[in-house]
């Protein structure tokens, strides 16, 4: 599976979206994507692969998109 | 003095400060009373529709000095929900924040900080004269989630003792500035602003959650002296490295609504132990107005995993049943608590709000603790039938009763422990529950990650037919 397929695997059932709706989904944008979404989301990523994303990143990752920025720091190419 | 009072001392100390950079002071309040009182009756029932704002904590005062009665809820909460609540209370007045219209299209009676009340067109005049007991003062919700409208009786009484409480064993002064890391409607949250607001401190005003830059941003710029959170609030400062934030103003931390794992306790404790701060961990209920225990801060790493002792006028003691009192060091029973705090009682309908005191002092928490040789309490568990969400209290019968108004016929059965509850239901469809998660957390606010809908042949009942809890499948 690439990144972008595993990225998007864990937004989706996550935040039960489909790949349409992914690029415009926002932290506190929706219900699931509140704090303790973010929390779940933050271990999926780390898990998936395999790095630890620090506080500033924690509070950077603040969109969908953002959040493929954010992963390149650790290397993570979402593309 | 009530809380609430405006004292002359505190005229020029700032009060409140927001993340968007506004400031009042004691004094911008008493001149927003002025301005404002004449426009409402006192004695009226009041919904507040609450954020962390200046207008949100100003007219929930306003209320307060004026007599007149605030349910405090959710902005954001179900709107079905919420009208649910107000068809079963006829509320006098709704105060919404200002961005909303009044869904009637009417006028605001009283305006100011981005807040407006309305007129409810639903409450006949004669309903107006009395029908409030002259002890209540405020009204909370029990399980703001589940729209339940079983709601918290407190009185004037109740309120200022436990901010005077609070306000004496954290040895707070007008020099604090705690952040508003809980919404203001939730007892935990609202007992942080009254025992502060007592000592003319200032609070931090936020709506932003501990994921955004913008809140650590607010907090140090603000100066931020202290907050406080609930269990799956320290899982979150863990996951942001808390440790190695630099957060120079910051003195205390609490911790209340429901009990943190002894890991977690342990870590914090030390680590205020190592920067010279506080970690002061709690216990309280709705029904006790907010507190009703603490573990001081000297205690914090001694007492690992216990939630302390009585706060200063509160006593604590343990029940084997109603009548015996166990004495036994290390033994569990129901946990008993007296105090100028205790609540009225519950209200279930506007009717219920005539009622006067009910408990007379003393509260059966429904909690079971134990308590060591040196008087310190441990909560081991609970008598009733709910657990915590992410802090939030929930009703599992009232979970139930939810599930089978939506779903007619279902057979369904709920259990589970703190931040995981898990529903029964007796379907083979897994895409169901899959949709049934997705309306419950909807429905009530509750992230779907702590629920969780399980297929079960049957549920498990007894020849009453009344569901045995006990008999259902543990984990899976």
């Amino acid at each position: 599976m690439s990144n972008l397929e595993t990225y998007n695997k864990i937004f989706r059932s996550m935040f039960r979206k489909t790949d349409e709706e992914l690029p415009a989904l926002k932290y506190r944008g929706i219900a699931l994507w509140d704090s303790i979404g973010h929390m779940d989301l933050m271990g999926e990523l780390e898990e998936a692969f395999d790095i630890r994303i620090d506080t500033q990143d924690v509070l950077d990752f603040t969109s969908y998109e953002k959040g493929k920025e954010v992963l390149g720091r650790y290397g993570v190419v979402i593309e | 003095m009530e809380f609430y009072k405006i004292n002359p001392a505190y005229a020029d100390n700032l009060m409140l400060l927001d993340d968007a950079g506004n400031r009042v002071t004691y004094d911008d309040f008493s001149a927003f009373y002025t301005e404002t009182e004449s426009h409402l009756r006192t004695r009226s029932l009041l919904f507040l529709f609450c954020e962390n704002s200046i207008g949100s904590v100003f007219f929930y005062l306003l209320c307060l000095n004026k007599g007149l009665v605030p349910l405090l809820l959710d902005a954001n909460m179900d709107q079905i929900l919420a009208r649910q609540l107000v068809e079963t209370y006829t509320p006098d007045y709704i105060a919404l924040p200002g961005r909303r219209a009044a869904p009637w299209g009417a006028l605001a009676c009283a305006e100011g900080f981005s807040y407006a009340v309305y007129e409810n067109p639903a409450a006949k005049r004669e309903d107006r004269a009395g029908g409030l007991h002259e002890d209540l003062a405020l009204l909370l919700t029990t399980s703001g989630s589940t729209g339940s409208p079983k709601l918290v009786r407190q009185s004037q009484k109740n309120i200022t003792a436990n901010a005077a409480s609070i306000a004496d064993y954290l040895a707070l002064s007008a020099a604090e500035r705690p952040i508003t890391s809980l919404p203001m409607q939730y007892t935990y949250g609202l007992s942080i602003i009254n025992s502060h607001l007592l000592v003319g401190a200032a609070v931090l005003l936020t709506n932003r959650t501990l994921f955004e830059k913008e809140f650590w941003d607010f907090f140090n710029a603000a100066g931020a002296t202290s907050f406080g959170g609930v269990p799956y609030t320290y899982e979150m400062l863990k996951r942001l490295s808390f440790f190695r934030m630099e957060l120079p103003s910051l003195l205390t931390m609490t911790q209340a609504g429901g009990k943190l794992s002894p890991r977690l306790h342990q870590e914090f404790a030390e680590y205020a132990a190592k920067t010279g701060r506080r970690f002061i961990v709690m216990y309280g209920q709705t029904e006790a107005t907010a507190r009703m225990g603490y573990l001081p801060a000297a205690d914090a790493l001694r007492k690992c995993g216990s939630m302390g002792i009585a706060i200063p006028g509160g006593r604590f003691r343990l029940m084997e049943d109603e009548k015996t009192e166990v004495l036994v060091p290390e033994t569990v029973g129901e946990l008993v608590y007296e105090g100028p705090n205790v609540t009225m009682g519950y209200a279930q309908c506007r009717e219920d709000l005539k009622k006067g005191d009910e408990r007379g002092g003393v509260l059966f928490t429904g909690d079971m603790a134990k308590r060591d040789a040196d008087g310190y309490y441990y909560i081991t568990g609970r008598k009733k039938r709910f657990l915590k969400l992410f802090g939030k209290r929930v009703n599992m019968d009232e979970i139930e009763q939810l599930l089978k108004a939506e779903y007619e016929g279902l057979d369904v059965a709920c259990t589970g422990e703190d931040d995981h509850m898990r529903i029964f239901v007796v379907c083979r469809d897994t895409a169901f529950c899959r949709q049934a998660e997705e309306w419950l957390s909807a429905k009530t606010g509750l992230h779907i990650s702590g629920i969780r809908f399980l297929s079960i042949d049957e549920i498990p009942k007894n020849e009453a037919g009344k569901t045995l809890y006990k008999n259902l499948p543990a984990d899976s």
